[in-house]
């Protein structure tokens, strides 16, 4: 009796477990087991990761019955006497063996899902991935288009008012996807401005560090159209868990309508910098592109968090020499979290922001910068 | 205490003294071996390649007789600028089929937008890293600091030659530069 | 013998001095063992109310407690805290404690260097925890300090931070010099190393591991300060430094770490099963061969740590194979571990039910280990809740879980009292559902794509974080519950026996009386 009444305390943990784990399957919302993923190599690892979990699960019922069956028969309570046996050499050699064994039978398949994972040559689109704290910036190598990509507007706005479940996709959307082909090799290479980030797509089974002076390649062979979302996987500073990745996988032709439309409105944006500004204009601009960019560090009251990100409102940068100023927002201050903007921003844009910051905040210089000087500068 | 033991207690703190010394050794010679960690895991990445920086040879040391015309290897030019640098910077030619062995060049390309002198370091970077062990320059900007006058723009050739003994899977290599600011802060 | 390097001819034998002064003074090992197991207490405490923050902050999608800059250095100290405050600290404490009385010695072998190594630590931990208090935050950056995050964009409060960690390594290896020498040189005649308990064995090792691996650390976080302030670039890649060799350096340091916090406790669990199970350990020798070649594989496989950092495929197939060797030797112990329970005569006190939990939850954080260190599919596993999942369940009910049950199984022989056995079962059930409504759910949030160190999520993730969450809170509170049991145990309690247990071996309770007095074995002991 008293044996029953603590084997059954001994499996509720682990009756508890099981039934949460089973309930679970009645909801389609939260996930249990990794993704299959839709890119040949995430399959792969799915079925790696499969094989491994069932060893494991397999290895740990023979172990614990063991253990079980012995707590319930070999206890003093049920007039058990000790044995006194303490050495086998056979049985230690036994079972160095059997997990060698074990280890051998992942090992083989593990090796050649890595040789393929790190193959990443004969692709037929390259794409640049650039970690800047925090979003990311991606050039399609040889297609002349490049972009910034961040955590969207109405995100922006559900995290600075706590309301989760307001948008459709929190914290997975962002203002500009990334649109590759299908049924293509994509080959990525990645790299950072500044710290080191890691791009994760759970679909695509892509994780690789963006590292700082160092380029790492990765891959994937997308074999089902759709959107794909993950985000930045290695601490990034203060807003790691805000910087998604979407990708859409389409179809060849509709790939090439995208890239024939992306360098169109880039063409477009380079044009409307050579014309002339109105102040209205450029800080009605400015702030969207300030609370869309700048606001994550320097507030949206241009205060900052000193002495890490300095205040705006009477900074000396921000009411000194215009030429200072575009010059920081531009190229960045080496060694601070200040990122070079002129590769992230439009001539518009920055001419915009800087206008902005001088102008806002309790900053009165009542200068404003045109895009064109901008232009010229770059 | 009796005298006795004090003696024994005593005996074996002798011994321990010199133990000690040994094992006081150890985290320092460990210590040490910390920073010795550095050059050590340059020496390693020579070997290995392991962190995808390339190598330097002379030109005279390449023997052009060793040139593999029968495999064509593809290499990719990439180029950054690092925060804090007011330059414009990229590769003249993004891409280029190559011979194992023969030497080419290549040619980058870098403009300065600052109203003064301002000084760079160009950081090599080559992918897939198995690769970075055969890819050899014999002429290079990334060798020595660059600097730029005011609103300079400069062709920065590159000479390279990737080894005919280059893994036979690798038929695609990648070539990064990052143009980093010097002055670590202005 | 404690007196003779000490003060010669004052005569302590009568017990300790009183009031303060016999704390900051003391040289007695088991004072400064008192003292760190109650520093180690505290800092459990300290990082668990981070741990609480941490969780409170996660209960729901969206932010509403912290702001995601303190959520990063509550998740860094954390960790800080509990690797280097709570469970090395206890281990050493144990270390002092237990292993003089289990070799026949009357003390530490180098008792003024044992009262240093102690009272280093609560300054390096009050300065550590002051950066939290300092313009621009405390240290933010995870307690891998990954460069440049943790140098180039740090705070300023960093500088403290290396100093502290200086501190902390210079405490731990003074403390293992301290063991190493105890154990070569103090052994009562006849006690060989053969015949050493393995709590003893794996200390020794685990000795070994700390001189090797603190100082590597120092030199680490040395090179953060020249880099940050110096002008040098170890890890700046503008200089021709390397960021990634900055992990490689951190993790030759961290992977023997892992079983610096994980060796002792073997000991302890292979103390336990054999006393509960009235049955001598099978295996003896396999496992002390086992715990070598454990701590020798350690050096070998720490860039399993980085596997998506961009290694070449060679070092990533080495790194793999070594990795999953790991599991033969840590294999072996628990399937002799088990056998010493098969056909034994077992009662199952608080110290054993903590010892049966240590071996089926250990086991399990071993089998998702060797998931992790499948180098394709840790794509998918790499810096997810899986990890997290992972390290906690080989941490806390591995490593936690053994101190709890050395404290359940060697506290009447320390104060002469019985632990409350009801409170002491209560305890270990309200630990043991806790903790794994705390991390069982965090496998599914790291399979389903959940990133670890993120103060918000996606909101699919919401379901598994809030029960997570409570198992998280009514684990914390089961501590303070265990606060209780300590205390009340120390007030008082049923008087425990010289043997304490029926089955227990060993000098300390076979040879001294419980509580055990203030000088142990000033005559060295027997051995059979």
């Amino acid at each position: 009796m008293v044996f029953k009444r603590l084997s059954r305390r001994l499996f509720a943990p682990v009756t508890a477990m099981l039934s949460i784990f089973f309930s679970s399957f009645a909801h389609a919302e939260y996930v249990l087991n990794m993704t299959k993923g839709v890119s040949t190599i995430s399959n792969d690892i799915y079925d790696l990761h499969m094989l491994v979990m069932w060893i494991c699960f397999v290895v740990g019922i023979i172990v614990f019955s063991v253990m079980a069956y012995s707590i319930m028969t070999h206890r003093k309570s049920k007039g058990a006497v000790a044995s006194n046996f303490h050495e086998s050499t056979t049985v230690e050699i036994i079972w160095t063996l059997v997990p060698l064994a074990i280890l051998i039978a992942i090992a083989v398949p593990a090796t050649a899902t890595l040789l393929d994972l790190e193959d990443s040559s004969k692709s037929d689109v390259s794409i640049q991935v650039t970690g800047i704290q925090w979003k990311w910036r991606y050039k399609y190598l040889g297609e002349d288009v490049e972009f910034i990509s961040s955590l969207s507007e109405e995100n922006r706005d559900a995290v600075s008012a706590s309301s989760p479940n307001s948008v459709e996709h929190y914290l997975r959307d962002v203002d500009k996807r990334i649109v590759v082909p299908v049924n293509k090799k994509i080959e990525f290479l990645f790299t950072s401005d500044d710290v080191i980030h890691a791009w994760w797509v759970p679909e695509l089974a892509v994780k690789q560090d963006t590292v700082p002076g160092f380029i790492n390649t990765s891959w994937a062979y997308i074999e089902k159209p759709g959107i794909y979302r993950g985000q930045c996987a290695e601490l990034c500073g203060k807003d790691h868990g805000f910087m998604p990745i979407v990708v859409e996988a389409v179809t060849m032709p509709e790939y090439q309508k995208w890239l024939v439309a992306m360098r169109g409105e880039q063409a477009a944006l380079a044009a409307s910098s050579d014309k002339e500004w109105t102040q209205a204009e450029l800080m009605a601009k400015g702030e969207s592109v300030y609370k869309a960019t700048c606001a994550a560090c320097h507030g949206a009251t241009g205060a900052g968090i000193p002495p890490v990100f300095p205040a705006l409102a009477k900074s000396p940068v921000a009411t000194g020499d215009v030429k200072g100023h575009i010059n920081i927002v531009m190229n960045g201050k080496t060694g601070t979290a200040m990122q070079a903007f002129k590769t992230q921003l439009s001539d518009v844009d920055l001419a915009a922001v800087i206008t902005f910051e001088r102008n806002s905040f309790g900053n009165t210089v009542g200068d404003l910068v045109q895009p064109s000087t901008i232009k010229s500068l770059r | 205490m009796s005298e006795q033991k004090t003696e024994q207690s005593a005996d074996k703190k002798s011994i321990t003294s010199k133990k000690l010394f040994k094992l006081v050794m150890i985290p320092v010679f460990m210590f040490g071996f910390g920073f010795a960690l550095v050059p050590l895991y340059d020496v390693f990445c020579n070997v290995t390649g392991l962190n995808g920086k390339t190598g330097r040879v002379e030109a005279a040391m390449v023997d052009q007789r060793e040139v593999d015309v029968s495999r064509t290897i593809k290499v990719k030019f990439l180029a950054n600028t690092g925060t804090g640098l007011p330059w414009q910077f990229k590769p003249v030619v993004t891409e280029m089929e190559v011979h194992p062995g023969q030497i080419y060049e290549a040619m980058y390309q870098v403009s300065s937008s600052a109203d003064k002198v301002t000084v760079g370091q160009a950081v090599p970077s080559v992918s897939p890293t198995e690769a970075s062990l055969h890819f050899n320059k014999t002429e290079c900007f990334c060798f020595s600091q660059q600097e730029l006058a005011a609103n300079e723009t400069r062709d920065m050739p590159l000479r390279f030659v990737i080894n005919h003994k280059i893994p036979k899977e690798i038929a695609e290599v990648t070539l990064s530069y990052t143009f980093f600011n010097i002055e670590k802060s202005m | 013998m404690t007196t003779a390097t000490t003060h010669e001819g004052d005569h302590h034998d009568h017990g300790p001095a009183t009031g303060l002064m016999r704390w900051v003074t003391t040289t007695n090992h088991k004072d400064i063992g008192t003292l760190y197991l109650w520093l180690s207490f505290i800092m459990l405490l300290t990082g668990g109310a981070m741990a609480m923050v941490i969780r409170a902050e996660l209960f729901q999608p969206g932010l509403q407690l912290v702001e995601p800059q303190f959520f990063n250095s509550m998740t860094t100290m954390h960790g800080l805290i509990m690797v280097f405050g709570a469970i090395m600290p206890a281990f050493v404490g144990l270390a002092n404690w237990l292993i003089p009385m289990m070799i026949g010695a009357p003390d530490m072998a180098l008792p003024r260097m044992n009262n240093w190594s102690f009272w280093i630590l609560p300054f390096a931990f009050t300065m550590l925890a002051s950066t939290l208090f300092m313009e621009g935050g405390g240290p933010a950056f995870g307690w891998t300090f990954y460069a440049p995050l943790s140098t180039t964009f740090a705070p300023d409060s960093t500088d403290f931070f290396i100093f502290a960690v200086h501190m902390m390594g210079i405490s731990s290896v003074m403390g293992a010099i301290n063991v190493i020498a105890t154990i070569l040189n103090m052994r009562a005649p006849g006690m060989t190393l053969m015949k050493m308990p393995l709590f003893v064995w794996t200390w020794l090792i685990t000795a070994y591991l700390l001189i090797a691996v603190m100082p590597v650390l120092a030199g680490a976080v040395t090179m953060m300060l020249t880099d940050r302030h110096f002008g040098t670039s170890f890890f700046d890649a503008a200089g021709g430094g390397d960021p990634v060799m900055f992990q490689h350096v951190f993790w030759f340091f961290g992977h023997p770490e892992v079983y610096i916090m994980i060796l002792p406790a073997f000991g302890i669990i292979s103390a336990i099963i054999p006393t509960f199970a009235r049955k001598p350990l099978f295996g003896y020798s396999s496992m002390v061969y086992a715990s070598a070649s454990i701590a020798i594989l350690s050096f070998m496989v720490w860039a399993h740590h980085m596997f998506t950092v961009g290694m070449p495929v060679a070092g990533e197939l080495y790194f793999m194979y070594a990795t999953v060797m790991i599991s033969v030797p840590t294999g072996v112990k628990i399937f002799n571990w088990v056998t010493t329970m098969w056909r034994g005569s077992m009662t199952f006190e608080t110290p054993m039910l903590f010892a049966i939990g240590f071996v089926v939850m250990f086991t399990i954080g071993g089998f998702s280990g060797l998931m992790l260190g499948v180098a394709p599919v840790d794509t998918q596993y790499h810096d997810t809740y899986f990890v997290v999942a992972h390290f906690h369940y080989v941490l806390v009910t591995g490593a936690l879980y053994s101190i709890i049950a050395a404290f359940y199984y060697w506290v009447p022989k320390w104060t002469g009292h019985m632990y409350d056995e009801t409170l002491g079962k209560i305890h270990f059930w309200w630990s043991t559902i806790a903790v794994n409504v705390l991390f069982f759910p965090q496998h599914f949030l790291g399979l389903a794509g959940m990133p670890r160190r993120i103060p918000d999520y996606s909101v699919q993730f919401s379901e598994f974080n809030m029960i997570s969450s409570l198992g998280g809170f009514a684990f914390g509170l089961a501590q303070v519950f265990f606060l209780y049991i300590v205390i009340k145990t120390i007030k008082g309690g049923e008087k425990a026996t010289d043997i304490v247990w029926e089955g227990a071996t060993g000098l300390e309770f076979e040879q001294l009386a419980s509580p055990a007095p203030y000088h142990s074995f000033n005559t060295a002991p027997e051995i059979k």
